[in-house]
């Protein structure tokens, strides 16, 4: 790593420093997270195959898992997509403009952080349902919103509203308005200026909290039971398979569903960060 | 004559500035203002003597008092879980540091209930470890050490990740300084680090708390939803819910949204007040 000097590199866990308290705080983290977090999800890994490959493949590919596994990506993909588009917008007014209330939108937006998540569930619930606030005025054009598909998108654009703000904001406030006005003094038109100067820089900001505002929503879970109905092949979630699965004590089942939720989600990551590489790449900084 | 003065080259017209003013304002209005009034109104709608009269069960009770308990396990030890853990990350170099800070990012992108699902695969009676528990008494699962472990596992993040940024940016001079002065770990630690991250780790702690006391998802699976024994306040709400008692789940849904306002009102003001400092915190 930082082998600078010309004598032979020889291997280290870790560079000296001079100070202490490396092993203690290190060793303590390795044995939480091993506890916490590995052994727990090496369980995940492992004990599907309880039942066999062909168990597996039978819990995976039931007609009801992949309805329920196309729902949840698929609102979450919807969902993560308007948030990308009105997340930066309401980024670009609070980072350009000054407007009256400006300091408390900015501090709302991480309300669906610390609000919890069967709160907002019966909230959304409340407002979406046939004699809710907004509920009743679609129904009377019979559009139903709760106890939909279209419920739970909402829903998930309520859980991913903060991600892509929070990403792009400090992206538009870094930019520097020299380089803009650069481009306006060399005759680029504001659209020009836009398309061709900012664009390009809040674009991979915008994939960054696409990305983790779809990998929230996959997993979702206290937000959209109560607003989603919960039909099994038209509006029942993964997650919620899940539990139907431990309730009835298949828990080889549960596990095999889970972890296939994560195989997908993290192929998905994995293909946003490198298409996020791309960007950045292209972006040429 | 006198010649115009073009306006500023990157200034927006202000038909644009006001329309996409408009449009932020409008969709944070419907996003997220509308569900945060709607819990304070239904939880009004029959007056204020049902509202308060709603706390005074002894399920609601006993679902804020397991609350506070597993709140005051969880918070505490994922406060010195991320206190050390931003210590090694930031003030070493050490083989597989990356792979670490993803470890800990991990439990954001994987849903809560696969978090609950996990312990149930290791503790309940058919679990990994269950039986050895379950022959010597000790019940995890649809008991309150399994929604202890399932908070633990999925707020374990928020402090770590307000801390890490904060201390990668501020290096480690002092405490190189520190130490070559003759000070130990443990003094270098309380009197130049500690104070140097407090408001962060204010915030950090507040916002574990906040996720902590509202989890819902991990708990949902461990607990089994034992009216009065393992429901935690969250539960307890849908528990109302779905008993269409809905004054009183709004009503309990909202002292969790008071907290979660109070929260965002705390990291409002610190961050007015200690900008420069939070500055680097303030990403998710």
């Amino acid at each position: 790593m930082a082998g600078v000097a010309a004598s032979p590199k020889r291997w280290r866990f870790r560079e000296p420093s001079a100070l202490g308290g490396f092993w203690p705080s290190f060793g303590f983290v390795a044995l939480y997270l091993g506890f916490i977090v590995l052994i727990p999800l090496a369980a995940l890994a492992l004990r599907p195959w309880e039942i066999g490959i062909d168990g597996v493949w039978r819990a995976v590919s039931s007609e009801r898992t992949v309805a329920a596994l196309k729902l949840s990506f698929g609102a979450a993909a919807i969902a993560a997509s308007v948030n990308a588009v009105f997340g930066t917008i309401v980024a670009w007014a609070l980072v350009r403009y000054e407007f009256p209330g400006r300091r408390v939108i900015d501090a709302l937006v991480d309300l669906p952080f610390a609000l919890p998540t069967a709160v907002a569930g019966i909230a959304l619930a409340a407002i979406y349902a046939p004699n809710g606030f907004i509920g009743a005025a679609f129904a009377e054009h019979q559009i139903r919103i709760a106890y939909t598909p279209i419920g739970i998108m909402i829903a998930l654009v309520f859980i991913g509203f903060p991600f892509v703000v929070r990403a792009v904001q400090p992206v538009l406030a870094d930019l520097e308005r020299d380089v803009e006005e650069a481009a306006a003094t060399l005759g680029a038109s504001r659209w020009r200026t836009i398309s061709q100067v900012i664009w390009p820089s809040i674009a991979p900001a915008m994939l960054t909290g696409f990305s983790l505002a779809f990998a929230r929503a996959v997993g979702e879970y206290g937000s959209v039971i109560f607003i989603a109905g919960n039909l099994p092949m038209v509006s029942e979630i993964a997650p919620l398979l899940i539990i139907i699965k431990l309730e009835e004590f298949d828990y080889a089942g549960a596990a095999a569903i889970g972890l296939a939720m994560l195989v997908i989600s993290f192929v998905l990551l994995f293909v946003l960060n490198g298409l996020h590489a791309f960007m950045t790449r292209r972006g040429g900084a | 004559m006198i010649n115009r003065i073009p306006a500023a080259p990157t200034r927006d017209p202000p038909w644009f500035k006001w329309t996409l003013i408009a449009v932020a304002l409008a969709y944070v209005l419907i996003v997220l203002v509308l569900p945060l009034l709607a819990v304070f109104v239904e939880a009004l709608r029959k007056g204020e003597a049902a509202y308060f009269a709603s706390f005074k069960e002894p399920a609601a009770l006993a679902a804020i008092q397991l609350t506070l308990l597993v709140t005051a396990i969880a918070v505490p030890l994922n406060t010195v879980f991320g206190l050390a853990a931003a210590w090694a990350i930031t003030k070493f170099e050490f083989v597989g540091k990356s792979f670490l800070t993803t470890l800990i990012d991990l439990p954001l992108s994987v849903s809560p209930v696969i978090s609950g699902l996990v312990y149930v695969l290791l503790y309940s009676a058919h679990g990994w470890f269950g039986p050895f528990f379950l022959d010597r008494g000790i019940e995890i699962i649809f008991a309150v050490p399994g929604i202890v472990m399932a908070t633990t596992l999925v707020t374990f993040p928020y402090v770590a990740r307000e801390l890490i940024p904060l201390m990668q940016q501020q290096g480690t001079d002092e405490e190189a300084a520190a130490a070559t002065l003759g000070a130990g770990p443990w003094r270098t630690f309380f009197l130049v680090t500690l104070p140097n991250v407090k408001w962060a780790l204010t915030f950090g702690v507040l916002l574990c708390t906040a996720r902590a006391m509202g989890e819902f998802g991990a708990v949902s699976v461990v607990s089994g939803h034992i009216r009065g024994l393992t429901s935690t306040m969250p539960l307890h709400v849908e528990i109302l819910y779905n008993e269409y008692n809905f004054v009183a789940a709004f009503a309990i849904a909202s002292l969790l949204a008071l907290f979660a306002l109070v929260t965002l009102g705390v990291r409002a003001i610190l961050e007015q007040r200690f900008e420069a400092e939070l500055a680097a915190a303030n990403r998710t």
